[in-house]
């Protein structure tokens, strides 16, 4: 049956916060009360990407673009659009500045090229036949049918694919080393645990493409030779493991995994493993030993996993989103995907898109993009109209990028040359509003707290280096502070046993080489220019400003503003707790943080 | 469910498990590296992991109990104590951070007058904070009984927690 126009409401997990579930309910109940489930078709899809406007509803042919949906605006939308084809206009989205448009012509979207999350938003995640219909598992049965396992290593290698998850190591290398492994049997391990805090690139695609990751997997054990394959995943992803488990189940009858794949006699099965709120988790060795059941503590490689992995055997790990470029390769050619991006980095990057930006999302934008075209192109600039101060990439291992090099096109290597990483995809926007030493206070106090604890430099170095950026923020801090973070830093740098620790002082690193003067002045002035630091404010009323209408001191918790009305007010600065309540609450600019 | 008659037959157990957990171990008892999975299943039906029942657990997985114990306080996702009916989760991941999910904390330590990962007097909430639920997006963002609470000002959080109250 052919549908005439169809519906897609985004089903992520931001979008299911604001009720798209019942939105969904809703406008099928509304196409059911017109009689048009014949020509409409409702379909809940994976995340659109841009969920700062979320819950979105999309409606083809016309590709009209709704924002911020709500359930009580289903009716309408059927009525006008759907029965009558009126666009609803008060709901299309309209991008400041612009008329309401096509969704594909939305800055949002026109700078975005879309590998990884090519079905998102686009197909039913839950239902296989929408997968296949988009050409899933036709990549598997090319490496079943048509490849041998060293042609599909062959188009990897020249595709140029490299790891998502962080290293960038090339995938074609890690499948020969397991290929060539003598021992048997070989797993396939898909690396789900999304551990950067302020990310969801792996969430997003497992919840929209589930299909993609298991197709990729099977290629994988046909070409190394594994018959088994886990998905370690959060748990704290619960949408994406049910997802994943529907989707598990749906290629399974379909015969495309379990035994003897579509007549090819190859056998390959996946199994969901579940994480249990470990960063650490996500690097290799302790993420197998997390499967093996133990606690995941590192050991030192080599042996690398390819070699000695899981249970002592062979086997691939790969991220989430590395596997979600597969499929696409072995279709359309290594080539193809080869003349995508920079000299050194092929392909495209998947960024959570997040912090003081107007559009934050989930964007996939070719590699060697601009910082500059994906914060204020794709982003819409920062919020507020405050003033950009940093993007930070890489999260806890990586490290920030002031705006001097905004125009950087953006690569492994050349986030690494400017002291931080590509990481996983998690690109962070800080404004003015942003204390760089407060920040990075925050991703040590998150390294601390996942360090393992197996071995000294990062056990010890990481609660050092935490101690100097507290005594910092809270004015204490001294000159000779800085150079103790230096010499910390590179201690954990060479000597830690796993990435944890080596890359825990990255940001710190990275911000006093960018923002060292931020640093300088919290300890030579004792100031916190941005007002995050609360041991460095003070608050006062300046009294020509001040008119007395006294909703500061209704305002303040604990009752030390005084004064009579509509005469200046006073702030007892020793009982004041600094919580900023009355700067904000003055509409007269007459509240001084300094 | 088949497998509930044979384990219910055996003998002396310090706890009876309920069926779909005592089915759930039959079924991975033989999987290797099968405990972090189990662990899941109690704290699902449980909330947290109570003491006798990963008694019951190392009995029927035969792994030692202080295995057990080594890997539930390793991973953070394990309890050991049991929360409020109602759980209420921060996130405090890097997005929610920049924009106030300290705050958030602080308020609803206000109006329920415990601290971070204590309970009420009245058993009915608990608070923790968690590292990015994957809602970046929704920034800042805090989940009560795993839904998401998204964009989020400090004076939401009075009517959130009265429409979970008794529910
Ligand atoms: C502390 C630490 C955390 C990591 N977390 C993740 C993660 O959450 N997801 C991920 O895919 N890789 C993570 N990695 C990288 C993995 O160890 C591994 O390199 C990666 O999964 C390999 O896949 P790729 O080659 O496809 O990138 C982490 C590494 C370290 C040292
Ligand atoms: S570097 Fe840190 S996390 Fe890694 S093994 Fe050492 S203590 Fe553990
Ligand atoms: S900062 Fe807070 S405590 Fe201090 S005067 Fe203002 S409202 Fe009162
Ligand atoms: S940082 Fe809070 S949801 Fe990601």
């Amino acid at each position: 049956m052919a549908y005439s126009q169809y519906v897609l409401v985004c089903a992520g997990t931001a979008c299911e916060s604001c009720r798209s579930a019942e939105i969904v309910r809703r406008l099928q109940a509304g196409v059911r009360a017109r009689g048009l489930e014949g020509s409409v078709q409702v379909v809940r899809t994976g995340c659109f990407g841009f969920c700062a406007q979320g819950p979105v509803v999309k409606v083809l042919p016309g590709d009209h673009f709704y924002a911020q949906v709500k359930p009580e605006d289903a009716e309408e939308i059927v009525e006008e659009h759907l029965a009558k084809g009126r666009p609803v206009q008060r709901l299309l989205y309209r991008a400041p500045g612009r008329a309401a448009g096509a969704a594909a012509e939305l800055p949002f979207y026109q700078k975005q090229f879309r590998i990884v999350l090519r079905n998102c938003g686009v197909i039913d995640p839950e239902n296989i036949r929408e997968y296949i219909a988009r050409e899933g598992y036709a990549g598997l049965e090319r490496a079943l049918f048509e490849m041998t396992p060293d042609d599909v290593i062959e188009e990897l290698r020249k595709s140029g694919l490299r790891g998502r998850g962080g290293a960038g190591y090339p995938t074609w290398k890690k499948w020969v080393f397991s290929k060539e492994a003598p021992a048997n049997p070989k797993y396939i391990i898909c690396n789900a645990d999304e551990g950067d805090p302020g990310a969801y690139m792996d969430r997003s695609t497992l919840e929209g493409d589930p299909h993609s990751i298991l197709e990729a997997m099977a290629i994988a054990g046909r070409t190394v030779g594994a018959q088994q394959g886990y998905i370690y995943i959060r748990a704290e992803y619960p949408l994406a493991i049910r997802r994943l488990e529907i989707a598990i189940r749906q290629a399974r009858e379909a015969g495309l995994l379990g035994r003897d794949i579509l007549g090819s006699g190859f056998d390959f099965d996946v199994e969901l493993r579940l994480g249990a709120g470990a960063f650490v988790c996500g690097e290799e060795t302790a993420l197998i030993a997390s499967i093996e059941g133990r606690r995941g503590m590192p050991v030192p490689r080599p042996p690398y996993p390819a070699v000695r992995g899981l249970w002592g055997k062979p086997t691939v790990i790969n991220n989430v989103e590395t596997l979600a470029n597969i499929p696409v390769i072995l279709l359309k050619g290594g080539d193809w995907f080869g003349s995508i991006g920079t000299p050194t980095s092929k392909g495209t990057k998947v960024f959570a898109l997040t912090g003081k930006v107007n559009n934050s999302g989930l964007i996939e934008v070719p590699m060697g993009t601009t910082l500059r075209e994906i914060i204020f192109d794709i982003g819409g600039g920062i919020k507020g109209g405050r003033r950009f101060k940093a993007a930070q990439t890489g999260g806890p291992s990586g490290g920030v990028i002031p705006e001097a090099y905004l125009d950087t096109p953006i690569d492994y290597e050349s986030l690494a040359e400017l002291g931080s990483i590509m990481g996983s995809g998690g690109l962070i926007v800080m404004d003015e509003d942003d204390c760089i030493v407060d920040v990075n206070k925050f991703y040590l106090e998150f390294t601390v707290d996942e360090s393992c604890g197996k071995c000294a430099p990062c056990r010890i170095g990481g609660r050092t280096m935490y101690n100097l950026l507290t005594k910092i923020t809270e004015g204490r801090g001294s000159v000779a502070d800085i150079e103790q973070l230096h010499a910390v830093a590179h201690a954990m740098q060479k000597a830690s046993l796993c990435g944890l620790g080596q890359t825990a002082p990255n940001p710190v690193l990275s911000s006093l080489r960018h923002f060292g003067e931020e640093y300088r002045i919290h300890i030579k002035d004792r100031r916190c220019p941005s007002g995050r630091c609360k041991a460095l404010v003070t608050y006062s009323i300046l009294p020509d400003k001040c008119i007395g209408c006294t909703l500061c001191a209704r305002r303040c918790p604990v009752n030390c503003i005084s004064g009579e009305r509509r005469k200046a007010h006073v702030i007892d600065a020793t009982r004041c707790i600094k919580c900023g309540e009355c700067y904000e609450a003055c509409k007269f600019g007459a509240v001084l943080r300094a | 469910m088949g497998a509930d008659t044979e384990v219910t037959a055996l003998p002396e157990r310090s706890i009876e498990l309920p069926d779909g957990i005592s089915a759930f171990i039959e079924e991975w008892k033989d999987k290797p590296g099968n405990l972090i999975m189990v662990l899941h299943r109690v704290q699902e039906y449980y909330g947290y992991v109570p003491r006798d029942v990963a008694f019951e657990v190392a009995a029927r997985l035969d792994v030692p109990l202080a295995k057990i114990y080594g890997v539930i306080t390793f991973y953070h996702f394990f309890k050991l104590r049991k929360p409020g009916r109602h759980q209420i989760a921060v996130c405090m991941g890097t997005a929610c951070y920049l924009k106030g999910g300290e705050d958030l904390i602080k308020e609803l330590e206000t109006i329920l007058g415990i601290g971070l990962n204590q309970t009420t007097a009245d058993g009915e909430f608990s608070i923790e904070a968690v590292r990015c639920v994957g809602c970046c997006g929704l920034a800042p963002v805090l989940t009560v009984d795993g839904e998401v609470y998204g964009r989020l000002t400090k004076d939401q959080l009075a009517g959130i927690i009265a429409k979970h109250r008794g529910g």
